[in-house]
């Protein structure tokens, strides 16, 4: 479903990602492991088109995707930064209905009361600034808003950072609900038990290049690259 | 220093009529910049255009005329220097914005001296609006009551449409964080434009309602320019309400330090500015918190 081809880009001197290739399939969740600062961040945001692509292609459907983050998005991408990037000046309701209105026509699936029925909390605090939500309520808002653009993939950054046991519990049965009703997600993550039992393939990167492939069971069993690549 | 109730009632409709066209003015270059930190500092130049379209249209069809399309003409000119200049200079970083639009100030001055000459325009108050009305118990001029509620209105639109529509709520958005707004699918460029076409807009709709009251020359662009950026820079960059509030200020302290201490009324908005920036740095309502 997408695909990255020897990508190579970074922040502007400093390149970052050198030739890194993967593939994210139709209907699976593909977890994308690595150390701190290995290049995980930095790969969806190329994907996403916030960073310039050095060299090298990135496909959607097979086909290129153009440059620009706005026309990406258009094209069935959602995203859910490390940062959550909640909108500070709007409301709860706004932070939903900016992606809602936008992607919501005629018999989408998710809709304002999905997303409230899947997160409940959000509904109680539809009229309060983006900003006055704790850390798990904007994970949940970050993740409702992108299942609002009605995205056949959705990709996430380290959904759990920061986030208290009981909620990652919540984040993670919610993500296994959507995997079940067949979305394909991109999950980068620190957490390497809540990555490996949502995922079905893995990769790992280091130092901007991919280093290990395989199925989730696979690196659960090979202490090998856990040891030298993720340091568990 | 004994005056009457009326005098002071007149020092504060004075101060309000002044707070509104500097808000006309500050809110576009405010909203410009917090949406896409673009320092446009020939703001003001659109302004002294406002008032120069005006003059002139005012010339063939009367007030009104000016009134309605002058804003239009300038919004114009604003898309010419969008697509001509600005758009490449997007990335370019502030310093060389501000040279760039800074230069921009006298190319439009000059231009506005070869096509109408340095001497001075005069526009007359239109009929409907001339001569003084009833208000708060003092006899003030009506084209100036109609200045404040010129600006009352806008205000009232701008926070309508900035508050509860939904592309208030993607304009908001795009100046807390225009990456991810993107990554929503919105169009953060073409939002960029329409605001910038609004805002260049209203800068040329304060030079046409102040065009009657001062006299129309090449450099009233130039004198304005320094009043707007400390009216958003107390304000606070990209919001309405630092736009407005910032404007009371600025035309309070003005007014009534002219009346109160003569001596000090030119120093007495800088000392407030400086004591902003000491306070609060950032000004009082800025969009990002
Ligand atoms: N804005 C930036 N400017 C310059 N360099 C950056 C920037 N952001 C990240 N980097 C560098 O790029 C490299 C990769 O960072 P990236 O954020 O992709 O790592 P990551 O794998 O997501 O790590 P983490 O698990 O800590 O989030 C790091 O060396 C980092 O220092
Ligand atoms: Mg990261």
């Amino acid at each position: 479903m997408l695909e990255l081809n020897a990508v190579e880009s970074g922040y502007g001197e400093t390149q970052v990602l050198h030739g890194l290739t993967l593939e994210a399939q139709t209907g699976r969740v593909l977890a994308i492991l690595g150390r701190n600062g290995a290049g995980k961040s930095t790969t969806l945001k190329t994907i996403m088109g916030l960073l310039p692509l050095k060299s090298g292609q990135i496909a959607f459907d097979g086909k290129p995707i153009a440059g620009r983050p706005f026309d990406i998005a258009k094209s069935g991408i959602a995203y859910v930064p490390e940062t959550r990037d909640i909108f500070p000046s709007l409301t709860v309701r706004e932070n939903l209905e900016i992606a809602a209105k936008r992607f919501g026509s005629n018999g989408a699936d998710w809709t304002m009361e999905r997303v409230v029925d899947l997160f409940p909390r959000l509904g109680e605090r539809m009229d309060n600034g983006g900003t006055q939500l704790s850390g798990g309520e904007q994970q949940m808002l970050a993740i409702a808003r992108a299942l609002l653009m009605n995205p056949r993939l959705l990709i996430l950054d380290e959904p759990t950072e920061g986030l208290a046991p009981i909620i990652v519990k919540l984040i993670h049965d919610k993500l296994q609900e959507l995997k079940e009703a067949g979305l394909s997600m991109i999950l980068v993550e620190q957490n390497f038990g809540f990555a490996t039992s949502l995922a079905d393939d893995v990769v790992v990167v280091g130092k901007g290049q991919i280093v290990w492939t395989g199925s989730s069971d696979d690196i659960r069993a090979d202490d090998t690259v856990q040891h030298t690549w993720l340091g568990v | 220093m004994a005056h009457d109730l009326g005098f002071w009632t007149l020092q504060a409709l004075n101060a309000l009529q002044l707070s509104m066209l500097l808000f006309l003015l500050s809110i576009g270059l405010t909203v410009i910049f917090g949406l896409m930190h673009f320092v446009n500092l020939a703001h003001g130049s659109l302004y002294a255009l406002g008032a120069y379209f005006a003059a002139s249209l005012a010339a063939i069809g009367g007030y009104w005329m000016g009134f309605f399309l002058a804003p239009v003409a300038v919004a114009g000119v604003g898309i010419l220097l969008y697509s001509g200049l600005i758009k490449r200079m997007r990335k370019s970083g502030p310093m060389a914005q501000v040279l760039v639009t800074f230069g921009l100030i006298f190319a439009l001055l000059d231009l506005t001296r070869i096509f109408w000459g340095d001497l001075a325009l005069a526009i007359e108050v239109p009929a409907l609006l001339d001569g003084r009305t009833a208000i708060l118990g003092i006899e003030y001029p009506t084209y100036r009551i109609f200045i404040i509620a010129l600006g009352l209105f806008i205000f009232g639109a701008l926070a309508f449409v900035l508050g509860r529509t939904q592309i208030g709520a993607m304009i908001r958005a795009g100046v807390d964080n225009d990456a991810m707004a993107a990554c929503l699918g919105i169009n953060v460029e073409r939002l960029f434009f329409i605001v910038f076409c609004v805002g260049c807009a209203l800068a040329g709709l304060a030079g046409v309602v102040a065009a009657p009251l001062l006299s129309v020359t090449p450099d009233m662009g130039l004198q304005i320019l320094i009043p707007t950026l400390i009216v958003i820079v107390i304000g606070g960059l990209g919001s309405l309400k630092g736009a407005v509030t910032g404007s009371l200020i600025y035309g309070f302290v003005q007014t009534f330090g002219a009346v109160l201490a003569p001596q000090l009324a030119s120093v007495l908005i800088y000392a407030l500015l400086a004591a902003v920036l000491v306070i609060k740095p950032v000004g009082l309502f800025p969009a990002k918190g």
